[in-house]
Parts: structure tokens; C-alpha cells; sequence
């Protein structure tokens, strides 16, 4: 498959400003004054959103999930919560990955997909152990809009789960009162960026991919989850979202 | 010489020196911390023997005098000619942010009303020891170390700016860039973009820039039941005090 047909099932769930035409719009944001650069970083992670939107609702799809969660951002708990949903969508999609193979990607990308499915596992496994009685259940997903035959559709939608997950803790470290817990976001978190520098230099291996701009995003928990939605079968309510 | 015994031995063999000079008093020896880094090389090591917590502005001078190396490196590197054809553009894009990085920092620094540190003199051949802007293999070598380093250093920062929500985001914002940085250089080298337990650069070795990276206990919880102990590792990077960065980034800085 020609890399340049590969980027629809990217372009369905990555945010305007993501592709390249982006990258310039995010270094005039850091390159100008302190202050204003300051300014910015303030007002870069939080959400206009409606205080307590609900997400995957109605939809079809795997169903062996909760039918509805409801995580409340008011402390740390809720924020591990959050991120332990997104290790259970990146575990999940990667099993898929790893169980249905593509064709053409050479050693080094199935070699690449199955070390990332069992750091997400991890990643999962982790949190579901060290939430214990306090962990959301199980979350259902669908994924039946991704060809996972076709190596740019899996590539794509590989790199914006990667990019999600690297703003979704940039964005949720402020807002992480315990520092224990600040600390285990800072050690997943780079590990999840080596993931996005991969599959995007797998993805496209222009020299320039695999970093695309000096400082990386940070997103509001309702922006993040927005964009995680059309993959989560499971209704998710976020309450008490911090900004 | 090879890295691993540079940077494994001037660990082990500059921490034993530090520690004697702290122990006489808190004065560092001048060979062994540049003027460059000296006003806050005695706070990082303060720090890291009285528990006192580093400043917001001492954080950002770190961060600086790291983002003064990276940038250097890559300066002289791509202006050298080492580097091989396809791969000039990936050691242009990260030069490109480590200048914005230093640029940034500067900016930080100035809107804080504080001075930023000026930049130190670099020596990349280490008293001699390497040659990374005519031999590529040791460019690509010495560059793999100083973004794994500049990731774990950000990391082991994070918790000493959390009191601001701003200056913790941007720190943030560029621990995970240098993540990816260190992910390009080290499949270019063949390596995985991930740290596995064994030693990447020299395997069966431990060293400073991956001292403490085969940890596999994050809250208490075992991470290597999951998905075996090597993956275990790999999921989780691990921070580095301010201490143990300096030790890894003196034997570059000459004054």
C-alpha cells in the first residue's frame, strides 16, 4: 500500500493542527515572548467543553465491556482512571494489531507491534493493580472501521492513539496532586512518545515524522476523550473535569 | 576508550570524588564542575545529600545547561559533515528543537526575572576520548546517550516544578520531544526505540545513562508478571537526579 493512501483512518480521530501544516502553528505558539508563551501554556490544556459530556453512547460494537462508566476527575483517583481507559483502548487495539498481522511491514514493524501491545498491556495491567477496588471496570470498544489487513489504516490510527496518549498525560500532569503518582505519568508517558516517534517514522520516514515540533501538546481530559470516542463502545461520563 | 567505561567509570569514580568534597565542606572540585555549571551544580548536589528541594529557577538553569549541550552537539554536527546523507534531515529537526528548547528556557528564565545560566564551553571529544564529528558511529553513539540522558533528566525534574502548573507543563512538553528524539537515534543504531533491561550500549554493563533502568517495581506493583520482565522494563522509563546527570554530562563540559 502507498503510504500517501494511508492517512484516512489517521485523519478520522487526529485534531486539526496534527498534520503537517500544523507543526508551524505550534512553534509560532512557543517562539514568541515569555510571557505570552506563558499565557499559552496556561490555556493550552483546559476544555470549554460542557462540565459533564457523555461519551460512546448508543453505539454498536464489542460489547464484553462495561455499558457505562462514569469517572470523576475531582482527585488523583479519577485521573489514574482516565488514564488507565486509555491503556485499556491502546491494549486492546494492539491485540487486534498483533492477532490479525498486515502484510508487508517487514521485520522490524511486527517486531514494533508486538512490543508496544505488551507495554500498553502493562500499562493497563498496572494501573488495574495499583487502582484495586477503585479501577473502573472493563471498557468496551469498537474498532470495526479499521481495516487491520491494511498496514496504513493500522498505522494511522497507531500513531494517533500514540499522539492522544502523549497529550493526554502532558496535559493531565498539572493537574496531579500526588507526586508519586506525577512521577509513574513522567516514566509511561516518554515511553509512550518513543511509541508515537516509531510508528510515525514507520508511517512516514521523512527525517521529520518522528518529532514534529519541539514541544509536544498537552489536551484537556474532554478533548482527549473526544477524540478517543468513535473507538469506545462503552458510555464514558467525565465529571468534575479539572481546567 | 568506549563509552560504557567513560561514562561507567567516570560515575563511579567522580560520585566517590564528589562525595569526598562534599564531605569537606560542599566545595566542588574545579576540574570537576565548569564555571558554567558550578552555581548550580553545588544546589544539585546539595539537593541530592540534604534533601533540599532545587528551585523553579535552579530546574530551568539545569534544564539550559542541557539544552546548551544538546544544541551545541548538534550544531557542530550537522556543520561538520558526519553525518551521512538520508539521515541529515532527522539530526536537523533535532537540532532544530534543542535550539528552541535553549531559546525557550532563556525566554523562562528572563520572564521569571531570574539570569539565565550563560553557556559553558563543550569538549565532545571528552579529553580526547571520542571523535564524534568525523567518526559517525560515535556521533550517532554519544547523541543516543545525551537524549536518553535529557529524558530521564526532565523526568527526575518533574516533581521539583510541580508547584507550577505552567513551567511543570513545559517541562513536560519537552520531556516527551527528547523521548522521541532518543527513540529515532536509537533505532538508527539498531536498537529498539525503547530501553530494555540489558544494557543497551553495552550489554551485561550498567552504566550511568541507564543506571536504574531494569527497575520493575512502579507503586509497589510488579511489572514484570505481565508481559515478562524485559517488557516490564521497557514500559517504564526511569528519572535520574540532578547528581547523576551532571556526572554524565561533565566530562563534556570543559568550562
Amino acid at each position: 500500500m502507498k503510504l500517501d493512501n494511508a492517512g484516512d483512518a489517521a485523519n478520522r480521530v487526529l485534531p486539526p493542527g496534527f498534520a503537517a501544516t500544523g507543526d508551524r502553528r505550534q512553534f509560532l505558539k512557543w517562539s514568541g515572548a515569555a510571557a505570552v508563551l506563558l499565557a499559552a501554556c496556561d490555556s493550552a490544556p483546559t476544555d470549554s467543553s460542557p462540565a459533564t459530556p457523555v461519551f460512546g453512547a448508543a453505539k454498536g460494537g464489542v460489547s464484553d465491556g462495561a455499558a457505562a462508566v462514569t469517572i470523576n476527575l475531582s482527585n488523583d483517583v479519577g485521573i489514574l482512571n482516565f488514564a488507565y481507559a486509555l491503556e485499556q483502548l491502546e491494549a486492546a487495539f494492539y491485540t487486534m494489531v498483533v492477532a490479525n498481522q498486515f502484510k508487508g511491514g517487514g521485520t522490524e514493524e511486527a517486531l514494533v507491534f508486538s512490543d508496544i501491545r505488551k507495554h500498553e498491556v502493562i500499562h493497563r495491567e498496572f494501573f488495574k493493580a495499583a487502582l484495586g477496588a477503585a479501577a473502573i471496570p472493563k471498557l468496551s470498544f469498537d474498532f470495526s472501521s479499521i481495516n487491520f489487513r491494511a498496514r496504513g489504516d493500522v498505522l494511522g490510527v497507531a500513531l494517533a492513539f500514540e499522539e492522544l496518549g502523549v497529550s493526554a498525560y502532558n496535559g493531565a500532569a498539572q493537574f496531579i496532586s500526588n507526586t508519586d503518582y506525577l512521577v509513574i505519568a513522567g516514566k509511561i508517558v516518554s515511553v509512550e512518545a518513543r511509541h508515537a516517534s516509531t510508528i510515525a517514522d514507520l508511517f512516514r520516514p521523512n527525517g521529520k515524522s518522528f518529532a514534529p515540533r519541539a514541544f509536544d501538546l498537552a489536551r484537556g481530559f474532554n478533548e482527549v476523550l473526544a477524540i478517543a470516542d468513535p473507538y469506545i463502545a462503552t458510555a464514558v461520563t467525565l465529571t468534575n473535569v479539572p481546567s | 576508550m568506549s563509552i560504557m567505561n567513560l561514562l561507567g567509570g567516570i560515575d563511579s569514580e567522580s560520585t566517590t570524588n564528589r562525595r569526598g568534597a562534599i564531605a569537606r565542606g560542599g566545595q566542588l572540585a574545579a576540574a570537576a564542575v565548569p564555571a558554567g555549571l558550578a552555581a548550580f551544580a553545588r544546589r544539585g548536589f546539595a539537593a541530592s545529600t540534604s534533601a533540599a528541594t532545587p528551585t523553579i529557577v535552579e530546574v530551568l538553569n539545569f534544564a539550559l545547561t542541557l539544552e546548551y549541550l544538546e544544541a551545541r552537539y548538534y550544531i557542530m554536527g550537522v556543520d561538520s559533515g558526519v553525518i551521512s546523507g538520508r539521515d541529515s534531515r532527522i539530526f536537523t529537526t533535532i537540532r532544530d528543537h534543542e535550539i528552541e528548547h535553549r531559546e525557550f528556557l532563556i525566554g523562562v528564565l528572563q520572564s521569571l526575572g531570574a539570569t539565565p545560566v550563560s553557556e559553558p564551553t563543550f569538549d565532545f571529544t571528552a579529553g580526547g576520548a571520542f571523535a564524534p564529528f568525523s567518526n559517525y558511529d560515535t556521533f550517532k553513539l554519544l547523541s543516543q546517550a545525551f537524549e536518553d540522558t535529557g529524558v530521564r533528566a526532565y523526568k527526575g525534574q518533574l516533581p521539583n516544578v510541580q508547584s507550577n502548573d505552567t513551567v511543570l507543563t513545559a517541562a513536560a512538553t519537552i520531556h516527551s520531544v527528547e523521548g522521541r528524539h532518543a527513540a529515532e537515534v536509537r533505532r538508527l543504531r539498531g536498537e529498539k526505540g525503547w530501553i530494555p533491561f540489558e544494557d543497551p550500549l553495552a550489554p551485561g554493563a550498567v552504566h550511568a545513562v541507564y543506571d536504574g533502568e531494569g527497575n520493575l517495581v512502579q507503586l509497589g506493583v510488579n511489572v514484570g508478571a505481565f508481559e515478562g520482565a524485559q517488557a516490564g522494563t521497557e514500559a517504564f522509563d526511569e528519572p535520574l537526579t540532578m547528581a547523576q546527570v551532571l556526572a554524565i554530562a561533565s566530562p563534556f563540559i570543559v568550562g
